[in-house]
């Protein structure tokens, strides 16, 4: 007992919990900055400049906000980081680091609460582009989503388990590739990048949900779209990496695959202009639904085979 | 508690973030200023970010000699700027009103409305003058923290207001001397 609540915190605290999650958060936003820079032909920006903005972010005031508006907006930023980071903490990076029947299923709670937040920031800041935003952002989460659970239980289906560890040490199959493949087309709306950018498309509607927001809360928002990336990333990473004994082989595994997944989206984000949001609603609808379903179609019937 | 100072000093001057506002301007400066964000200038070296909030920014770029109906707008995005902030006027314009100097429309000089701290001049002023007048007062923002302004600087026209040599600036006249 005592045992196994020492093996969660550190998983919380240290690997692959804050202690890591949070340089790699600011690694991977640099790492999303820099990938754009080079692919329009310019330098980018320093490598601590995450670190920098935080740091500036923290040291700004806010406007002054009542009630129980501004106690709520105060609140969704703390939400989002908090999810986040949990949800990073849960990944089974390590081999034999523990873990639960049904962690699947809170991962992807977990995963999910940062845009809901980002719904409600934009509502309760009052602000007309914020509430655009917001629309925006709940119009893709509810298009992104089917396919990107879809994808996801399809691969859990097809092993009759909701367990991260045991999902994580799966040999390859070609359900899984598919299944991996329509995640990974989910990432990009799930991580506001570019095609599918909708909710904070500065040309239009300025930050969207974000507009409001100034100083600590502004980045603590950075913090969990940081952290979102690692957590996205991270679950991609997993579900990628084979099994390794040595723990170090592990991490190293597992940083070296996220990484890539981040370098493919930004450049994948560079080279492409926004989408509007009926394409956006279509696209997921039309080609990705019937691409998931048909991974749900072929797992099941793999399992009732075997 | 020192280092924690050092820390945020060295940050704030890293880090400026820009809210652009247009007070009448022709649009001569503002194409310069996206110029300064472009591929040839990259002012994101600096960490120099172009942001559609003034929430988010640190440093309020305005360009144009303030007409009257731009001068309550002034007034109201300079008090939503969150503080500590500066603010660059960017083109003779907002510095003197240029040409359109004692016009009935206007409302200028920009200092008139919001205390100024760096004036880039010139109609239009050079990418390179920009960049560097932005990064005078992200240091000015940095040195002063949340205390009140006190003098403006003046980033001086000409060659000078180049980076020291070497720049696409003089690239340029060499190519176009050869």
């Amino acid at each position: 007992m005592m045992n196994t609540l020492i093996t969660s915190l550190a998983r919380l605290l240290i690997f692959p919990g804050l202690l890591f999650a949070v340089p790699a958060a600011w690694f991977f936003l640099w790492v999303e900055r820099k990938a754009v820079a080079r692919m329009q032909g310019r330098i980018g920006p320093p490598f601590m400049q995450p670190f920098f903005d935080f740091i500036k972010l923290l040291g700004k005031s806010t406007p002054p906000r009542n009630g129980i508006g501004g106690m709520l907006m105060k609140a969704w930023p703390l939400i989002a980081v908090s999810s986040a980071a949990g949800a990073v903490g849960l990944l089974p990076v390590l081999p034999a680091s523990g873990g639960f029947q049904g962690d699947l299923i809170l991962l992807l709670a977990l995963l999910e609460l940062p845009s809901m937040c980002i719904i409600a920031a934009g509502f309760s800041s009052r602000s007309i582009f914020g509430e655009i935003g917001s629309a925006r952002e709940a119009v893709l989460s509810v298009s992104y989503n089917v396919v990107f659970l879809l994808a996801i239980v399809s691969i859990a289906a097809s092993q009759h388990t909701f367990s991260l560890s045991a999902l994580a040490q799966l040999p390859f199959s070609w359900l899984r590739l598919l299944g991996i493949v329509a995640i990974i087309v989910c990432l990009p709306a799930k991580l506001h990048l570019n095609p599918f950018s909708l909710p904070n498309a500065e040309q239009e509607i300025y930050s969207g949900p974000m507009v409001e927001y100034a100083g600590p809360e502004l980045a603590m928002w950075e913090l969990s779209h940081g952290l979102e990336w690692v957590a996205a990333t991270g679950l991609v990473a997993t579900l990628i990496a084979p099994a390794f004994t040595l723990w170090w082989v592990a991490a190293l595994v597992f940083v070296a695959i996220s990484f890539a997944i981040v370098l493919l989206l930004s450049v994948v984000a560079s080279a492409t202009a926004r989408l509007q949001i009926d394409t956006t609603v279509r696209f997921y609808w039309q080609c990705t639904l019937i691409f998931a379903v048909l991974a749900v179609a072929a797992a099941l019937f793999t399992r009732f085979r075997a | 508690m020192n280092l924690w100072k050092k820390l945020m000093c060295y940050s704030r001057s890293h880090s400026p973030w820009l809210f652009h506002m247009n007070s009448g301007s022709c649009n001569g400066c503002d194409i310069e200023i996206v110029a300064s964000l472009s591929p040839r200038y990259d002012a994101e070296q600096l960490g120099v970010r172009l942001e559609g909030s003034p929430r988010h920014a640190d440093i309020l770029c305005v360009t144009g000699p303030v007409t009257h109906n731009a001068a309550a707008a002034i007034r109201t995005v300079y008090g939503q700027v969150c503080g500590p902030k500066a603010v660059v006027a960017i083109g003779s314009c907002p510095a003197t009103t240029n040409v359109f100097i004692d016009s009935r429309t206007l409302d200028g000089p920009l200092n008139k409305h919001i205390p100024v701290d760096v004036f880039v001049p010139g109609c239009p002023p050079r990418p390179d003058a920009i960049i560097l007048g932005v990064a005078k007062a992200a240091e000015i923002l940095a040195a002063r923290g949340n205390k009140p302004p006190k003098e403006s600087v003046m980033i001086p026209i000409g060659e000078s207001s180049c980076c020291a040599g070497g720049c696409a600036c003089k690239a340029e006249k060499e190519e176009v001397r050869a």
